[in-house]
């Protein structure tokens, strides 16, 4: 377990070596920070339900950009096999780089807590749906991240990483507005499948186990398919 | 310590490695030889437990691959061919996290990477980033990485490509020293690295081992046609033919060239005899002015062109 630790502190290190991400960081914040604002006095409401309803929408666009070079990168440089051949079992690869990837979407959040405060200073915000809405974010951007680091491994291109593992989120995030096209009988379990309900039951404030163990659900699966198509390359 | 029965692996339809058996024993320093594509680096890769075999057993020590993977690689270090690493990591910071990972105390890991820094000759780019380094610079990053937790085995694919001679001779140097009490494998095209270094050659043929045993052993079994190369002046061809080809032990003497009063002239020798003594009386009763006289065994190369040509 302790392999997971050294390759998480590894993965995360090397994001802030590389300008990749202060670009994603800066593209997040800018896409955030307009769309929010833009509307915010013409709402003129203290709250930040603008903010996280347009949540997964970035994420689903943003974090395939966050995850598409963890495994995309070592193949096509080779130190996969380096990675491989080292003590570590392939779980432990994944679990390291995945929390890596979620820490990395937690330190590109940090910076959006200066909209509650701003919120705060001008009117009267109700924390909870606050605290709600950011415990929402980081369970969406591990699934999402889930996602995003099954489509890296399975090509040693990025671009095409980042495009599967964009339309994967995207499916997952739009699904509850294509419910109208879809057949009757799977509307039950489609409608669950989809990350939009589920992440607002939580910015609501609502904490609701069922939609916990959702997001759970959808991270083990992400990393257990990464995971079985390392096992397979072998 | 190495023991590998039956091992073969498919690509696809493509045979890589077929059916090979080996023993490898503690101390060796065995050189895996055979021309591009044989299967060199697909037999270390499932030693390494990187490539999984189509069929076949690996067991190092008493651990087979298939179940104790984990124990293997931890006896294991590997330098992977032209040493894959991370572009944007600083030298430090790399053999620093592969000390971590490898287990090392974090009290012991600091001096163990300063040993391996002036035994590789990193001292001056240890904090450069490993993607501008010359490949030479990189190839040893990969070798101290692989050596870094003083592993009982070592697997080197091809271990001083793209390096110059000096490094080369270096690079050798730490193999024969570290092979004196841990097990090397090394894979290579270049045919003298394994004259120089290796206790033991196998060479792999389309994925098939053609030969396998110590250097000497091997040139005796290739035939033992030994060749004498005999330049003389001042005496035409017949004459010599006329004088040598009568010693016994002398089975054909052949012209290679004959420029001026000069002739260079090639004996072949039956297996097990030397008559270079009788040659040499003979020659001292002549008026011929002897230029050239040396033997020549089989080399590697011949023996390698020999096994691996194409049918």
């Amino acid at each position: 377990m302790q392999q997971v630790l050294y390759i998480f502190r590894k993965e995360f290190g090397s994001y802030f070596i590389s300008p990749v991400a202060y670009i994603v960081i800066s593209i997040f914040l800018l896409v955030t920070g307009w769309f929010f604002f833009t509307t915010f006095f013409l709402l003129d409401q203290a709250n930040l339900r603008n903010f996280f309803s347009m949540l997964p929408v970035i994420f689903a666009f943003v974090i395939p950009a966050v995850t598409m070079r963890l495994f995309s990168e070592e193949l096509n440089v080779g130190s996969y096999e380096t990675l491989l051949t080292l003590p570590v079992r392939s779980g432990e690869v994944v679990l390291g780089k995945f929390l890596a990837a979620v820490a990395f979407t937690g330190a590109m959040l940090v910076p959006t807590l200066a909209y509650p405060l701003t919120v705060s200073l001008l009117g009267q915000l109700d924390w909870g749906p606050v605290v709600g809405g950011y415990i929402g974010a980081v369970l969406l951007a591990a699934a999402y991240a889930a996602i995003g680091l099954f489509a890296s491994s399975l090509t040693r291109n990025q671009i095409v990483a980042f495009i599967i593992g964009m339309a994967i989120c995207f499916t997952l995030t739009l699904m509850d507005r294509m419910l109208f096209f879809l057949p009757e009988a799977l509307l039950g379990i489609l409608a669950y499948i989809g990350t939009s309900p589920h992440f607002q039951n939580i910015s609501k404030g609502v904490i609701d186990t069922r939609d916990i163990l959702y997001f759970l659900s959808v991270c083990f699966i992400g990393l257990y398919a990464a995971r079985l198509v390392i096992e397979e390359k072998k | 310590m190495i023991h590998v029965e039956n091992l073969t692996k498919h690509f696809d339809q493509v045979c890589a490695v077929d059916q090979i058996h080996f023993d490898i024993h503690r101390g060796e320093i065995v050189g895996l030889l055979g021309p591009n594509g044989a299967g060199k680096t697909t037999t270390l890769r499932m030693l390494t437990g990187f490539l999984r075999p189509t069929s076949g057993t690996i067991r190092v020590k008493d651990f087979t691959v298939e179940n104790q993977a984990l124990e293997i690689k931890k006896m294991l270090g590997y330098l992977p061919e032209s040493a894959p690493l991370y572009p944007d990591m600083l030298v430090f910071d790399y053999l620093q996290y592969i000390a971590s990972i490898r287990s090392l105390p974090p009290d012991r890991s600091l001096s163990r990477i300063r040993e391996l820094a002036r035994q590789c000759g990193l001292e001056e780019v240890m904090h450069k980033p490993i993607g501008e380094l010359s490949k030479g610079y990189k190839q040893r990053v990969g070798l101290a990485h692989a050596m870094m937790s003083d592993p009982e085995i070592l697997i080197l694919d091809e271990p001083t490509s793209g390096l110059d001679p000096n490094q080369i001779i270096e690079i050798r140097d730490i193999i024969k020293h570290i092979g004196k009490e841990k097990t090397v494998i090394l894979s290579t095209h270049i045919l003298s690295e394994v004259e120089a270094t290796c206790d033991r050659v196998v060479i792999i043929h389309q994925g098939k081992i053609v030969a396998d045993g110590n250097l000497r052993a091997l040139k005796e079994s290739a035939g033992g046609t030994n060749m004498i190369h005999l330049t003389v002046r001042n005496a035409p061809f017949e004459d010599i033919e006329n004088q040598i080809s009568s010693v016994e032990g002398v089975n054909g003497i052949a012209k290679l060239e004959e420029s001026g009063d000069q002739v260079r002239t090639q004996l072949t020798i039956s297996s097990g005899q030397d008559p270079r003594e009788e040659i040499f009386r003979r020659i001292k009763q002549t008026d011929w002015v002897l230029l050239e006289f040396y033997q020549q065994t089989q080399t590697l190369e011949t023996i390698f062109r020999g096994l691996t040509k194409e049918n």
